[in-house]
């Protein structure tokens, strides 16, 4: 077996007294699409959030246990946090352009890390559009606003926004929940080419979704990890009695 | 029974008729005391402009005494008293909002907010009396100049007074920002510090412009501070030591000779004339904020 990218060892985790995790143990495999899928309030946006520190401006919590990236644990105190973001991007349910053109956000962070090349900038700005199925349709209107793209344009922007970073790893939450089929479907058909260069984490919006793109899958129910196997036998064969009933649309 | 809800629908509905009567009269009269003060102003004040010859009118002397209707060193007194005001509120006012919203841990917010609220409660007059007693002073003695109350010193009060509005409604724009689009920020790697200042803060940027546009007209309107701590000497603000000598707004102006005028005569008129231009600036600086807030409407919320 790989070795894994990242190792969730023990995770605990409670907005104050309401633990939201319990007891998550998994290993996510590199260049893999890993699917956390559940019903609402599994904790399956905690843990996504957990992988990048984006919860650490939150108040109030409490963690238990260790993630590691590459064997490093993250919230080791050493750790820098932007430079951890970079390297774990993430893309959230609702597209959200920053304020600017669409140049601007998918460049963003890259000004923000210093990089001033421009041959390099634009290097990277049509590689990261290409990747997340976009380039095509943008590529006449880089220095327009990126709000007068449309909703599933503007949620592929999102993703190359992060894919701009070149990061090892992407976490994606709900990305398709506010796209119609066809936007969708190309989403999708970017994740399949993404999990070449990257680790994919996925929260999707549906079970459907979950079996289409899943190499692999884990279970969340309130805050426990139910199950977690190859995406085919899961979907097909699931072990867990709550997994079946899930899966099988019996409650949900 | 049937009847008997009836009669009591019926006495429903004339309740509601009285009620909605009653709302509808209060609030149709507010408008119309809105009305009935700017055509008295106007009744009052339009005389001026063709009694007064242009030339005379908007001549850089004001000495009425002498038929010297000059309104040039009142105006240019209250818009660089206004403007140096608003160039100290604003970075302190966008500072104190982002720090507030932004940086500040919540339980300093919950102080610090009230706070600020009470700071605009503040009768003018008070501050007028801690400008002319305690800045005036220290002016005059930093700088070395024959007298305190100057420009600088009104703009300071005036800042002060234009901070709370600043401050409260910069605060409701970033807090408008959704909390989505600062993990956008955060999640590609920016600091806590570059998320602010490069992904809040412009996204928040016309409702700043806004909080700056109410702020300024609250600074151009005020008059007891004001005329406190000026010096009120209606010279023409040309120089660039002007900042730091006396000038006279026309608020001030107004509300320092209106007691003492024949009502009547051209004195009268030419003051009334004066709130018609005040009426006019204070109007444009708010339809501004406003158009600013339509625009960003129309654009589709905070971008």
């Amino acid at each position: 077996m790989v070795e894994a990218k990242i190792h969730i060892d023990k995770v605990s985790y409670a907005y104050g007294e309401n633990w939201v995790l319990n007891d998550v143990t998994l290993d996510i495999a590199p260049n893999s699409v890993t699917v956390f899928f559940g019903p609402a309030g599994g904790g399956k946006t905690t843990l996504l959030r957990l992988i990048n520190r984006l919860n650490d401006l939150v108040e109030g919590t409490q963690m238990k246990g260790r993630i590691l990236v590459d064997g490093q644990d993250i919230y080791n105190s050493e750790i820098h946090i932007p430079t951890l973001r970079r390297r774990v991007g993430m893309v959230f349910a609702l597209p959200l352009p920053l304020p600017g053109t669409v140049r601007e956000n998918v460049l963003y962070g890259l000004k923000l890390a210093g990089v001033k090349d421009r041959s390099r900038l634009d290097e990277i700005l049509e590689q990261s559009l290409t990747q997340s199925a976009l380039w095509d349709e943008v590529k006449d209107r880089l220095d327009h606003l990126a709000v007068a793209l449309s909703g599933g344009q503007q949620q592929r922007l999102c993703i190359a926004r992060s894919l701009a970073l070149e990061p090892d790893i992407l976490l994606l939450d709900e990305p398709t929940s506010g796209l119609d089929p066809i936007s969708t479907r190309k989403v999708e058909d970017s994740l399949f080419t993404l999990k070449e260069h990257y680790t994919v984490i996925i929260v999707p919006h549906s079970i459907q979704q979950a079996a289409r793109i899943a190499d692999k899958a884990a279970f969340f129910l309130m805050g426990n990890l139910v199950e977690y196997a190859a995406g085919t036998e899961l979907f097909t064969r699931p072990r867990k009695k709550k997994t079946e009933e899930y899966v099988t649309g019996r409650f949900g | 029974m049937f009847a008997q809800k009836q009669a009591q629908a019926a006495h429903a509905d004339w309740r509601e008729f009285v009620i909605e009567a009653l709302i509808r009269v209060l609030g149709f009269s507010t408008i119309g005391f809105v009305l009935l003060i700017f055509l008295f102003l106007l009744r009052e004040g339009v005389p001026s402009f063709y009694k007064v010859p242009v030339s005379n009118l908007f001549g850089t002397r004001w000495y009425p005494n002498f038929d010297l209707f000059g309104t040039l060193p009142l105006l240019l007194g209250s818009v660089l008293v206004t403007v140096t005001a608003i160039l100290i509120a604003l970075p302190l006012g966008a500072a104190t909002a982002v720090f507030v919203r932004e940086v500040a841990p919540n339980w300093a917010r919950e102080i610090l907010k009230p706070m600020i609220e009470v700071l605009a409660g503040i009768p003018s007059v008070v501050l007028g009396f801690f400008g002319m007693h305690a800045v005036a002073p220290l002016i005059r003695g930093t700088l070395g100049i024959p007298t305190g109350l100057t420009v600088f010193t009104g703009a300071l009060i005036l800042a002060y007074m234009a901070l709370p509005t600043i401050i409260s409604v910069a605060e409701d724009a970033l807090d408008a920002v959704p909390k989505s689009l600062r993990d956008a920020g955060l999640a590609m790697g920016a600091t806590q510090w570059q998320t602010i200042w490069k992904v809040v803060v412009p996204a928040a940027r016309s409702g700043i412009t806004t909080a700056v546009m109410l702020g300024m007209g609250r600074a151009i309107g005020e008059t007891m501070a004001v005329m406190m701590v000026t010096g009120n000497a209606a010279r023409m603000p040309l120089s660039l030591d002007s900042l730091f000598r006396p000038a006279r707004t026309m608020t001030a102006t107004i509300a320092a000779e209106m007691g003492e005028v024949a009502q009547g005569s051209i004195h009268y008129h030419t003051l009334f004339g004066i709130g018609i231009i005040l009426f006019l600036l204070t109007f444009l600086i708010n339809l501004a904020a406003a158009a600013t807030i339509f625009k960003k409407r129309r654009r589709g919320g905070l971008r």
